[in-house]
C-alpha cells in the first residue's frame, strides 16, 4: 500500500475502521472515506472491530468450553493444563483482590483477560496483512485490532461501569450508595464537595479503564504504522524498520499481556469497592 | 475514530460473552480443579495411612520372627534332648542284644563243644573197645568183659 499513497495517507487508511451505516446519499453501504465515516454519525457499525472482536471472543470460549466439556479430576491433558493454568491464576487475582463472594465476578475476570488480551494480540499480526487482503477483495478499510477502537474499549468499560453500578445499588441500597457519594469525605456539610469528588471518581472508573486500554494499543498501533513507513525507503529503512518492527513486537508482547492484566485487575477492585460498605 | 453503534454491540457481546463463560466455562474448570485437588488431598492422606500401616507391619513382622525364632530355638533345643536321648536308649538297647547275642553264642559253643566232646568220647571208646577187641579176639570173650569196657569208656 505504501507506495501507492503518501505517508499522510497510509497512516489515515490504517486508522480507518470499516464502518456500515446511512451514507450520504440516503442508502446505506460502508464508508468509502473517512468523511462519509464521519457523517454517518452514531447510527453506524464498525464492521471490522465488531466482527474481529465477536470471532475472537468464540475462539476464546470455542477453546475454553472445549476444555470444560472434557475436564476431569485425572491428568490433564495439554489444552485442559494450558485453560486451568489461566483459570487457577484469575482465580488468585480475584481471591487476592476481591473480598465479597460473588459468583459473577471471576468468570467476568477470565473473560475480560483473555478476550481483550486475543484483541491486543492482533496487534502482533503485521499491520498490512489484513488490510491489503481487504484492499485486494474490495473492502476500502479493515483495521484488524478492536482494542484501538475506542468503541470497543469503552464497551468494555461501559459493561463493567454499569456490572459497578448495579452492585452498588444491589450492596449498599439506594441510600447507602447516595451517602457514599455525599457525605465523604468531608462529612455531610462538605456535600457540593463531596459530590464533585465522589462523582469524578465514579466516572473516572470507566473511562480511565477506556482509556489506558485504548490508549496503549493505539499508541502501539501508531508506531508500527511508522515503522511500516521506513518499509518504503532505501535498503538501510527497511534493515532499520526490520529490526525496529521485531524489537517493538517483542516489548509489546509485554505491554498487550499487562494491558489485559491490569484491565481485569481493576474491573476486579472496581466490582471490590462496589461491595464495601464505607463507614 | 467515531463512536458509534458499535459501542453498544460490543457492550451486548461482551454480556453475551461473560454470561456464557460464566455459565458453562468456569464452574466445570473449576470444579474440577476442586476435585482433583480433593483427590489429591485423599491420596496423600491414603499415603500416610499406608506409610503408618506399613510401620505397625513391619513392627508386628519383627515381633512375629523373634518369637518364631524362640519358639525354633526351644524345639530344636528339645529335639536335641531327645535325640540324645534316643541315642542313650539305642545305645542300650544294642548292648543289651549284643550281650544277649553273645551269651547265646557262648551257650551254643558250650553245647557244641559238649557234644563234640561226646561224640569224641564215643568214637575213643568204640577205637579203644576196638583196638582192644582186635588184640584181645582171640582170648577174650567181648561180651565177659563189657562191663569192664563201659567202665573205661565212662573214664574217658
Amino acid at each position: 500500500m505504501a507506495e501507492a499513497h503518501t505517508s499522510a495517507e497510509y497512516i489515515k487508511h490504517h486508522l480507518q475502521n470499516l464502518t456500515y451505516g446511512r451514507l450520504p446519499d440516503g442508502t446505506w453501504g460502508f464508508a468509502h472515506t473517512a468523511e462519509q465515516a464521519q457523517s454517518m454519525g452514531f447510527w453506524a457499525i464498525n464492521v471490522d472491530t465488531l466482527g474481529v472482536s465477536i470471532v475472537l471472543g468464540l475462539v476464546f470460549l470455542y477453546f475454553f468450553r472445549k476444555a470444560a466439556v472434557g475436564a476431569t479430576a485425572g491428568v490433564p491433558g495439554g489444552l485442559q493444563n494450558f485453560v486451568e493454568w489461566i483459570v487457577e491464576f484469575v482465580d488468585s487475582s480475584v481471591k487476592g483482590s476481591f473480598t465479597a463472594r460473588n459468583a459473577l465476578v471471576a468468570p467476568l475476570a477470565l473473560t475480560i483477560f483473555i478476550w481483550v488480551f486475543l484483541m491486543n494480540l492482533m496487534d502482533l499480526v503485521p499491520i498490512d496483512w489484513i488490510p491489503g487482503l481487504a484492499s485486494a477483495l474490495g473492502v476500502p478499510y479493515f483495521k484488524l485490532v478492536p482494542t484501538t477502537d475506542p468503541n470497543a474499549t469503552f464497551g468494555l468499560a461501559i459493561g463493567v461501569f454499569i456490572l459497578v453500578l448495579y452492585y452498588s445499588f444491589k450492596m449498599k441500597g439506594v441510600g447507602g450508595f447516595a451517602a457514599e457519594l455525599a457525605l465523604q469525605p468531608f462529612g455531610k456539610w462538605g456535600m457540593p464537595a463531596n459530590l464533585l469528588l465522589e462523582g469524578v471518581n465514579l466516572i473516572a472508573k470507566p473511562i480511565s479503564l477506556a482509556l489506558r486500554l485504548f490508549g496503549n494499543l493505539y499508541a502501539g498501533e501508531m508506531i508500527f504504522i511508522l515503522i511500516a513507513l521506513m518499509f518504503s525507503g532505501g535498503v538501510a529503512l527497511v534493515l532499520t524498520g526490520g529490526v525496529l518492527q521485531w524489537a517493538w513486537a517483542v516489548f509489546h508482547v509485554l505491554i498487550i499481556t499487562l494491558q489485559a492484566f491490569i484491565f481485569m485487575t481493576l474491573t476486579i477492585v472496581y466490582l471490590d469497592m462496589a461491595h464495601q460498605e464505607h463507614h | 475514530m467515531n463512536i458509534n453503534m458499535t459501542l453498544i454491540g460490543q457492550s451486548v457481546t461482551f454480556g453475551i460473552f461473560v454470561w456464557f463463560c460464566m455459565k458453562f466455562i468456569w464452574p466445570h474448570i473449576v470444579g474440577a480443579l476442586e476435585s482433583r485437588r480433593k483427590q489429591i488431598a485423599d491420596g496423600l492422606a491414603a499415603a500416610d495411612r499406608g506409610k503408618h500401616e506399613l510401620e505397625l507391619a513391619a513392627r508386628r513382622a519383627s515381633e512375629t520372627l523373634h518369637d518364631a525364632k524362640t519358639k525354633a530355638s526351644e524345639i530344636i533345643a528339645q529335639a536335641e534332648k531327645r535325640a540324645a536321648q534316643l541315642i542313650d536308649e539305642a545305645k542300650n538297647a544294642a548292648k543289651e542284644e549284643g550281650d544277649r547275642m553273645i551269651h547265646a553264642a557262648k551257650a551254643e559253643i558250650e553245647q557244641e563243644t559238649h557234644r563234640a566232646r561226646e561224640a569224641l568220647r564215643a568214637d575213643v571208646a568204640r577205637l579203644v573197645v576196638a583196638g582192644a577187641e582186635r588184640v584181645l579176639r582171640r582170648e577174650i570173650d567181648a561180651d565177659a568183659h563189657a562191663q569192664l569196657l563201659e567202665t573205661i569208656r565212662n573214664e574217658l
